[in-house]
């Protein structure tokens, strides 16, 4: 398959960030589904299954990210997520997913801190499609 | 040496006697401690028991299963946050289950020990919890010598002017690798929203010095005589350009003496902060009013507006700082999160009050009222 076979849904409240992330992966070739909140996300994962999705921990709640991450994997089980955000150490909220404990109970495959380059962006994405 | 008392609560025998062995001989140290820390582990084997252990032993940490025979791990997570015990709780937990984990993190549980665990996962889990607790220790000792961190301010600040900044570094990486094309007018409406972004970080910044002034600034040489009414309208003059886009009709009702000794600036910041919101979350053509009224002991202002209007949950938080009411309707306007929490310290240095009636959808009403009599300000 190629990468236009792929759709992706970004949710971030920041349109700025929004803008950058679709753009980027946009250019890199894949398709995308773009919402700014969670519960636009959620209404959006109840009737459609992306390929790929990528979150962004505080939106309407401190916790909109995870809540995505349990609610995708719920539904679809296979279906790989990137939970980003920029807050991490900031709020003190620390955890990564390198340990079983953090991996047992954050349903993300990876977690990204925001910022990252196009070029990264689009190797994770990659790899967490097999391509 | 200090010992922590850890209260294990959990209905397996096993779980209890293994986290007694575990810790018998177990000690915590760091280049930064001052001090070892070593345990004494107490055993609840149900959650009533446990909340009599809390009630007599007063421990630092509880390791506390969920499942338990009576009522659950949750509820006595409950019962230590309300009565705001400095303890520090872990959940022991055997399914990973994300509802769980989320409501107990959001009741103060500060780490999650997966079950069965191996020794080394307990003593890691029980090494960052004693260094939580030495923080705390230290954040508290801090406090009393008058050097109040204000760790959260400062933590949520820093994201605050971070996220423009990435989003502006975003943009140029854009055009330094020119992603858009090779003209300059391809990349328009990026430099607009770089532009945009900028700004908001300057109010921000404008806000945030408000801020500190309101805290540092000694009053007295200004407080001057100061007409409430002028100062209206000099925030209406400030509000309009944005008030005629939202085609929202501003109107000013005094109906009493609306003069008051102040500093000038103070009452600037409570008119500018409260008219501009009532037009920022206003509905398009809409209405906002302002009445200045008077008796012999206080002034009252009222400020109302027929806009988007706050929920219930969201007035709780209204006036701490960095709180935006997040939904649909706010998340194109901008706001540094600042504003209320200002104008409720500039209010309470004058002894007055302000509190805020609304109904989602209809409009909000925010009054003001300042005592006349409040000559010494700090």
């Amino acid at each position: 398959m190629k990468k236009s076979d792929y759709t992706i849904l970004v949710a971030d409240d920041d349109p700025d960030y929004l803008f950058q992330t679709v753009f980027s992966l946009e250019k890199a070739g894949y398709k995308t589904v773009s919402v700014e909140s969670q519960a636009e996300a959620e209404s959006v994962i109840a009737k459609f299954r992306p390929d790929l999705a990528i979150f962004d921990l505080m939106m309407e709640s401190d916790d909109s990210g995870f809540i995505l991450c349990y609610k995708l994997k719920k539904k679809y089980p296979d279906v790989p997520v990137i939970l980003a955000t920029a807050v991490s150490r900031e709020t003190g909220m620390s955890f990564s997913l390198d340990t079983d404990k953090d991996k047992s109970w954050i349903r993300a495959d990876r977690y990204l801190e925001k910022g990252i380059r196009a070029e990264q962006l689009d190797q994770e994405v990659m790899k967490l499609l097999k391509l | 040496m200090a010992v922590l008392k850890v209260l294990v609560i959990d209905d397996e025998p096993g779980i209890r006697s293994g986290v007694t062995r575990i810790l018998r001989d177990f000690h915590v140290t760091y280049p930064f401690m001052d001090e070892d820390y070593t345990f004494e582990v107490l055993q609840a084997p149900t959650g009533e028991d446990g909340i009599t252990m809390i009630e007599n032993d007063k421990p630092d940490i509880i390791l506390l299963d969920n499942k338990l025979p009576g009522i659950q791990g949750v509820d006595v997570l409950e019962y230590v946050r309300e009565r705001k015990y400095d303890i520090v709780v872990a959940m022991i937990t055997s399914y990973a289950s994300l509802d769980v984990a989320i409501r107990a993190t959001r009741d103060g549980a500060t780490d999650f020990i997966p079950k069965p665990f191996t020794p080394q996962e307990l003593k890691s889990s029980i090494e960052n919890i004693s260094k939580q607790l030495y923080l705390r220790k230290v954040t508290n000792k801090m406090k009393e010598e008058g050097k109040k961190i204000r760790y959260q301010f400062l933590s949520v600040l820093s994201h605050e002017l971070k996220a423009p900044l990435n989003a502006i570094e975003g943009y140029l990486r854009m055009m330094q690798e020119k992603q858009s094309g090779e003209r300059i007018d391809d990349y328009a409406p990026v430099i607009d929203r770089s532009l945009q972004r900028i700004q908001g970080m300057r109010n921000l910044i404008m806000d945030l010095l408000d801020f500190t002034k309101i805290r540092l600034e000694r009053k007295e040489e200004k407080i001057q005589e100061v007409d409430l009414e002028e100062v209206a309208r000099n925030a209406i003059v400030t509000v309009q350009p944005y008030a005629i886009q939202m085609d929202v009709n501003i109107n000013l009702d005094v109906r009493g003496d609306s003069k008051l000794m102040a500093d000038p600036e103070d009452m600037e910041i409570i008119f500018n902060n409260l008219v501009s919101n009532a037009v920022k979350y206003n509905k398009f053509g809409g209405r906002a009013e302002i009445i200045i009224d008077s008796t012999d002991t206080e002034v009252l202002l009222v400020f109302s507006d027929t806009g988007i209007g706050i929920s219930d949950a969201d007035r709780e938080n209204l006036f701490r700082e960095f709180m935006r009411v997040k939904n649909e309707r706010t998340k194109n306007i901008s706001g540094s999160g600042l504003g209320l929490s200002i104008v409720r310290k500039v209010i309470e240095l004058y002894h007055g009050t302000i509190k805020v009636d609304s109904t989602p959808e209809m409009g909000s009403v925010f009054t003001v009222h300042l005592p006349r009599k409040q000559v010494t300000i700090p």
